[in-house]
């Protein structure tokens, strides 16, 4: 028999990956406003975001309630915790989204594609830890996540490079120092998508195995 | 684990022919709360009352293995049993106080055992009163009828009682189950202070109640113990699959 606890922990669920989507689509369209010079998708990405928001807050209402209603204990404790983590990175990542889209808007017609360093690639390694990480969760695989969390040193070093890059540019003079902010902004925040990307995948494998990678990297 | 006051090893029992218990190895540890929790008929009542051989007045009980009390084997046949439930005293699930006045059910085990002088009795009623916080309630009824108090301070003088006897260990059986949710509050706060002096084993169908009040918690399931640790262990990170699935209501 199916409890109505279990029904809850179910909808908890459900709400969560709606949070994700909804926080995928935001980071897709926010880099595709950039690399695609699309200021369209930047508005709806700033627009959007405050349904983010507001699924945010609708999830942290349900989390109260399981907790203070069905008093859960092991690993629907576990799952509670978990989702209540995962929901605010992913609120963040959405956040992170609308800085790059504002980027987007703020951009100049000369910071033409060749000057866009590594972001795209940036952005495509990014999005694959997210979907991972995503997945991880849905499917309980403590294994996937972990390798997630092995990824976020990579996106660092493409951070620290593209920083350099701007700084080359910029010495040469074939960079506008106002594109250059944008372009260390872009890069800075996908960077922070990474960190909160590895962050839901350090929650994954709490989930999953009670264990805290939080603060350990050798433990991944 | 430091300090083990009750062990267990290979213990067996046998109700006739029924096997009520297998193999159980338990340290439980002095002046810590442990609980016994699992479905009915697991056989946590049965663990308990091995600790004070409470099983020995039900016919046709057989226990095999080895159960020591500070290292010293309880089932050996000198070992003095009046003594040894001195030692191990225990809280029952509905109180159950003698038909005598406050007073004479804290003073009654010492009249019987003559271990304190008759003059003496007054001071060890009122300690005895203190240490269950039931002085400032009782001490203008000494005299009345125990029947006539609530159900809580019936608990809480029966636990005045075993105190008086200077035991190592207490063990409850459902203490609460008779009580109101503040009274079970209460009594869990009670035994917290208790637990700074004595060592409590208690019996608990409340999974909530084995959360807030032990420090350690042996899920027992069809006479063996399935999983026992320390109780933050057991309720956040299970190893078992069996406690698991007990803890979160999806048994059977």
């Amino acid at each position: 028999m199916e409890r109505h606890f279990e029904r809850e922990l179910e909808s908890l669920k459900t709400m969560l990956m709606k949070m994700a989507s909804m926080a995928e689509d935001n980071f897709h369209n926010g880099i595709r406003s950039v690399v695609d010079r699309n200021k369209t998708l930047a508005d709806q990405v700033i627009r959007n975001d405050v349904r983010v928001d507001a699924l945010e807050l609708e999830i942290d209402n349900a989390i109260v309630d399981i907790l203070a209603l069905q008093k859960p204990v092991a690993s629907d404790l576990r799952l509670v915790l978990a989702a209540q983590k995962i929901n605010n990175d992913l609120e963040r990542i959405s956040d992170h989204a609308v800085n790059i889209a504002q980027s987007a808007l703020s951009l100049s017609d000369a910071a033409h594609s060749s000057t866009l360093l590594d972001i795209p690639k940036m952005a495509e390694m990014t999005r694959a830890m997210l979907r991972d990480a995503l997945d991880a969760f849905l499917h309980l695989e403590p294994d996937k996540a972990r390798a997630v969390c092995a990824q976020d040193d990579q996106i660092d070093d493409m951070n620290r490079a593209n920083a350099l890059k701007v700084i080359d540019l910029v010495g040469k003079k074939s960079l506008q120092i106002e594109d250059a902010l944008d372009l260390i902004r872009v890069s800075r925040n996908l960077e922070r998508i990474a960190d909160l990307t590895t962050n839901i995948a350090e929650e994954v494998v709490f989930l999953a195995q009670a264990r805290v990678l939080k603060h350990h990297k050798e433990g991944r | 684990m430091d300090n083990v006051i009750i062990q267990t090893r290979r213990l067996n029992l046998y109700y006739g022919t029924f096997h009520a218990l297998t193999d159980i190895d338990m340290d439980i540890e002095q002046r810590k709360i442990t609980a016994l929790i699992g479905p009915s008929g697991c056989g946590k009542s049965t663990l308990v009352r091995v600790f004070n051989r409470m099983n020995d007045l039900i016919d046709g009980v057989h226990v095999t293995g080895d159960v020591r009390v500070h290292g010293e084997e309880i089932f050996r046949p000198d070992v003095d049993l009046i003594d040894l439930r001195k030692r191990v005293g225990m809280v029952f699930q509905r109180p159950n106080p003698f038909p005598l006045s406050v007073a004479e059910n804290i003073t009654f085990g010492l009249q019987i055992h003559r271990s304190r002088a008759r003059k003496e009795f007054p001071d060890v009623v009122e300690e005895a009163l203190r240490s269950v916080l039931l002085w400032d309630d009782l001490k203008d009824r000494l005299k009345a009828s125990a029947l006539s108090i609530s159900l809580e301070q019936q608990q809480r003088l029966c636990i005045a009682r075993v105190l008086t006897m200077k035991p190592e260990i207490i063990l409850m059986d459902e203490p609460c189950s008779a009580l109101d949710p503040i009274a079970t509050l209460r009594i869990e706060e009670l035994m917290r202070e208790l637990k700074k002096e004595y060592t409590i084993v208690i019996v608990t169908h409340n999974m909530q109640q084995a959360a807030r009040v032990s420090d350690y918690t042996a899920f027992l399931y069809l006479g063996e113990v399935v999983e026992f640790g320390e109780t933050k262990q057991i309720f956040t990170a299970p190893q078992q699959q069996r406690t698991e699935e007990y803890i979160t209501g999806r048994f059977g």
